[in-house]
């Protein structure tokens, strides 16, 4: 062990994969040293662990109507999280939603900043028209608030998760776009780049092997911190019902099911969106850490 | 910098910066009509591929057929689809949205009446967000790493992961159902809705400007009783952002030479900070207040159904639920509009106020 | 008679990558003349600059065991003590114009900001000695540059602006860290020559950082070579060229000579004792 981090702490190394080990391990510990982003970190392997484990970490089935035991306050033995409007158990349906929410968040993250680093490199990296073209696209979706597209798009593409996924990811690429072309822009005239074209590399292979690298840490931040918005426009989607259907346990439409008792029965529609809240406040904490931690710019002030 | 060493560049006058900015609103100007361009385009895709048909949701389902053939030409339907989107920009320009299947009102007539109830609501919000979140960035910035710059990171944080609905069902279900404190769902008590609707001259259709004007000061305080919540749950974010960014600028202009120079002329920190460092920080931030201004219309959405708000997001939902699809892109192209010239606004603000970009 | 002593300064920074000395145990002391500082960049030669003003920024700090001033314990001063001495007695110009001036604030307001608020003098008695300090540093039409944005002035321009605001107060010391580098050459001369005259005509002391020996030499009557946080040789300007220390040696030796050998430039040695 000793001997691995002096290797990976080698102030001159001998390889570029030992050089990258390095560099990431010497980020881990500066973001082991932000409590903050730990906590974010926590919570984002306890969402997996739960999502992951779902039919063993809840208690009930999360469909499973009980009329009989409706509306039962938060400590009631069986129930620590109390039950719905259909004596369904609360803390089971909120361990599956975890599972409908990593799925929204993983499809917009694989999906949208993929769109926009290619839309910005390119623009970045040819300019003039191209740059032009590809940039009044941008500001065009950038130019709708993403929840009122999100809700158009859903509006016409009918309800459910795919659609809202695909209304999500429309609405969320722009940003990348912006990020990368910036990105692209300071490093295109950069010598080590012309120095590329002097091999003979061809503008593809320049975007995709050098320009592209370079982005990624910017976007990867972006992503971590995006997330946090996904997850809220996802539940806001959810909650005006046009997201996930019910009866499926999705924690927007929980809190929507929950609205109709606020005043007297207060926990349906607090606990799912205490779960939201966790869950995104767990994703801007990490974003923020790794922002800290990855990005030259910010680090040393 | 080609000028000889001891001749100043000419001051800017003012004459010489006159062009200048008629430039600049020009360029503007043009570039804000391209994107609103775009943006119509955008819903009249999501317009034509609706799988609603516009004509049999007007003339119902029993028409004869001749009734369905004229609507269809009166829609202009049969035209080609270049020339159908040139006739919907040029009724959108002339502010003609459609009519709303639900109300059988014009849609710009209806945005009208509910569109001043969304701007009172937000830029209440926004002045609770500057108000509290450009100090409180400068405060973080100027003590990193201590318990208040936590705070205040912790607090921002906080405000960005929010639900907004959740948060104002929270607040809702805390500061009226439980504290009374302040007034429920709704623009006014219902024994005051009444008498503003028929004894108020609605001139702004802004409730507490159009109160005040009529000096019916029981029916302000009431309204400010209603609006203090919403506005405050839809700042909340807005002071999250701007109390970030605050501070991410502030730290960025505290660790330049010229904070330096200030300090070595020996100025009191609170001069170095309130004035050097924030006179260049507001230029950015004046972009960032108006992003923040535009992102409320969004927050609006959410926060006018849990709070019964009338304004152009209930307007908007309550026209996705009815399949009112006129009304709800209509209300899509307004926010639209006004999100992309508030940002532009914004941009062009920015270049006015920075010497450096004149 | 001594105006600034120093004794044994260290300036540490805790960084993540571990503690890192920027100044080692620097002393020096100085009367009404001028000391020239000279080094590498990272040698140390602007943190001793700014440790005399103390403004070292957070997380860096600032140790010595004697750091006093005209009899002022600067270690021990208060902030509003020091506030007090900073820009009234000593006073720093410092590298580049172009971010050394507030570029949101008018030339103007920003060379009257230290009568009008600390001296309480009227707009228009400040303007009046802003105009002053301006034909001091010989710029023509100082009307007009006082209406003028930093951005709006030329380098050397903007130098002789840095130079007229820190010499309105009158300070006895004036620290100049390399103030005319990031000027063209055809500039620096002219800049030079005003600072020169203006510190000789008010008798007031110099620290002159610079990584430029020859520069020192003539300008200086005393000059520091620092290298790695620590002074290596300190000597009369008229002695240069009889350096002893090879570091000094070395630096002397990589300048170009008009007339001299076409060879390539020895490179600089640098050998890790003389860090010690």
């Amino acid at each position: 062990m000793a001997t691995m981090t002096e290797w990976l702490r080698d102030p001159s190394p001998a390889s570029r994969a030992q050089a990258r080990l390095g560099q990431s391990y010497l980020a881990w510990l500066r973001m082991r040293r932000n409590p903050l982003a730990m906590v974010g970190l926590f919570i984002i392997l306890v969402l997996l662990f739960i999502a992951a484990f779902a039919p063993w970490v809840a208690t009930h089935d999360p469909l499973a109507q009980n009329l009989s035991q409706r509306l039962l306050p938060p400590g009631t033995p069986g129930h620590w999280l109390g039950t719905d409007d259909f004596g369904r158990d609360i803390w089971s349906r909120i361990a599956y939603g975890s599972r409908i929410t990593l799925y929204i968040v993983t499809l917009v993250a694989v999906t949208a900043p993929v769109i926009g680093l290619a839309i910005g490199t390119v623009a970045g990296y040819f300019g003039g028209w191209v740059d032009q073209v590809l940039m009044r696209i941008t500001d065009i979706f950038l130019a709708f608030p993403r929840l009122i597209l999100a809700l158009a798009l859903v509006a016409v593409l009918g309800p459910g998760i795919e659609n809202a996924v695909l209304a999500i990811a429309l609405t969320a690429w722009p940003p990348y776009a912006r990020v990368a072309r910036a990105e692209t822009l300071t490093v295109r005239t950069s010598d080590y780049i012309a120095a590329v074209r002097l091999q003979g590399a061809g503008s593809g292979r320049i975007i995709w092997g050098h320009v592209m690298p370079m982005c990624l840490p910017s976007v990867i931040i972006r992503v971590t911190l995006d997330m946090a918005g996904v997850i809220l426009i996802a539940a806001g989607l959810g909650f005006l019902g046009l997201g996930v259907q019910p009866p499926t346990p999705e924690w927007g439409l929980m809190i929507s099911s929950g609205r109709k008792f606020l005043f007297e029965q207060w926990w349906v529609a607090t606990m799912p969106g205490l779960a939201i809240f966790i869950v995104s406040l767990g994703f801007n904490l990490l974003g923020d850490g790794l922002r800290d931690v990855l990005d030259p710019r910010s680090s040393g002030k | 910098m080609t000028a000889a060493p001891d001749t100043p560049a000419p001051p800017a006058g003012p004459f010489s910066g006159l062009p200048r900015v008629l430039r600049l609103i020009a360029g503007t100007a043009l570039s804000l009509a391209i994107t609103i361009l775009g943006l119509l385009l955008v819903t009249f895709i999501i317009g034509r591929v609706v799988p609603i048909d516009p004509v049999l949701a007007i003339v119902g389902e029993r028409a004869t057929t001749a009734q369905y053939e004229a609507t269809r030409l009166a829609l202009g339907l049969d035209e080609p689809m270049w020339k159908q989107f040139a006739i919907y920009v040029g009724n959108a320009v002339q502010g003609d949205l459609g009519q709303s299947l639900r109300t059988k009102r014009e849609v710009s007539a209806d945005i009208i009446r509910y569109f001043p109830a969304t701007l009172e609501l937000a830029t209440i919000a926004t002045l609770f967000g500057v108000l509290v979140g450009v100090p409180a960035g400068v405060l973080a910035a100027t003590r990193p790493g201590t318990w208040v710059d936590q705070i205040v990171r912790i607090v921002g944080l906080m405000g960005y992961s929010m639900p907004v609905f959740w948060l104002g069902l929270l607040a809702l279900l805390l500061f009226y159902g439980i504290l009374g404190w302040v007034g429920g769902p709704g623009r006014l008590d219902a024994g005051f809705s009444m008498m503003f609707e028929l004894d108020v001259k609605q001139r702004t259709g802004m409730i507490l400007i159009d109160t005040a004007l009529a000096g019916e000061w029981a029916m302000f305080r009431n309204a400010i009783s209603h609006i203090i919540l919403p506005s405050a749950v839809l700042g909340y974010t807005s002071m999250a952002y701007i109390s970030r960014m605050t501070r991410s600028f502030m730290m960025n202009e505290l660790g330049q030479e010229y904070i330096t120079t200030a300090r070595v002329k020996g100025m009191p920190e609170w001069r170095v900070v309130w004035v050097h460092a924030l006179k260049n920080v507001m230029v950015p931030l004046i972009t960032v207040i108006a992003l923040s201004y535009a992102y409320l219309l969004e927050g609006s959405v959410l926060t006018e159904t849990i709070f019964a708000w009338p304004g152009l997001g209930s307007y908007i939902t309550d026209a996705l639920f009815a399949a009112d699809m006129p009304a709800v892109l209509g209300g899509t192209v307004v926010v639209g509009v006004v999100f992309v010239t508030l940002n532009m606004a914004s941009d062009l603000l920015y270049r006015l106020v920075d010497p450096r970009a004149r | 008679m001594t105006l600034l002593s120093v004794k044994d300064l260290r300036v540490t920074f805790d960084t993540e990558a571990g503690r890192v000395e920027a100044v080692r145990g620097v002393s020096f002391s100085l009367g009404r003349e001028r000391l020239g500082i000279v080094g590498e960049s990272g040698s140390g030669k602007t943190m001793t600059g700014r440790s005399v003003l103390r403004l070292i920024r957070p997380p860096g700090r600032i140790e010595a065991t004697e750091m006093v001033f005209d009899g002022t314990d600067l270690m021990a001063a208060s902030e509003r003590e020091m506030r007090a001495l900073r820009g009234q007695r000593i006073a720093m110009v410092m590298q580049d114009p172009k971010y050394s001036l507030n570029p949101v604030m008018k030339v103007g307001a920003q060379l009257t900001e230290g009568l009008r608020l600390r001296d309480g003098m009227s707009a228009k008695a400040a303007h009046g000695k802003a105009i002053e300090a301006l034909e001091a540093v010989q710029i023509r039409g100082p009307e007009r540059v006082m209406e003028a944005y930093p951005h709006e002035l030329s380098g050397g321009m903007g130098q002789r602006v840095m130079i007229a605001m820190m010499l309105i107060p009158n300070p006895d010391l004036l620290i100049a860290d390399e103030p005319t580098s990031a000027l063209d050459v055809t500039v620096q001369a002219e800049v030079l020559s005003i600072l020169d005259g203006l510190v000789r005509d008010r008798g007031m002391g110099l620290i002159f950082i610079s990584h430029d020996l020859r520069l020192v030499g003539r300008f200086c009557d005393r000059v520091l070579v620092m290298y790695k946080g620590r002074v290596v040789e300190e000597l009369e300007a008229k002695n240069l060229m009889q350096a002893e220390h090879p570091y000094t040696r070395g630096l002397l030796n990589c300048l170009p000579r008009i007339g001299g050998s076409r060879a390539p430039l020895p490179g600089l040695d640098r050998a890790a004792e003389w860090a010690e």
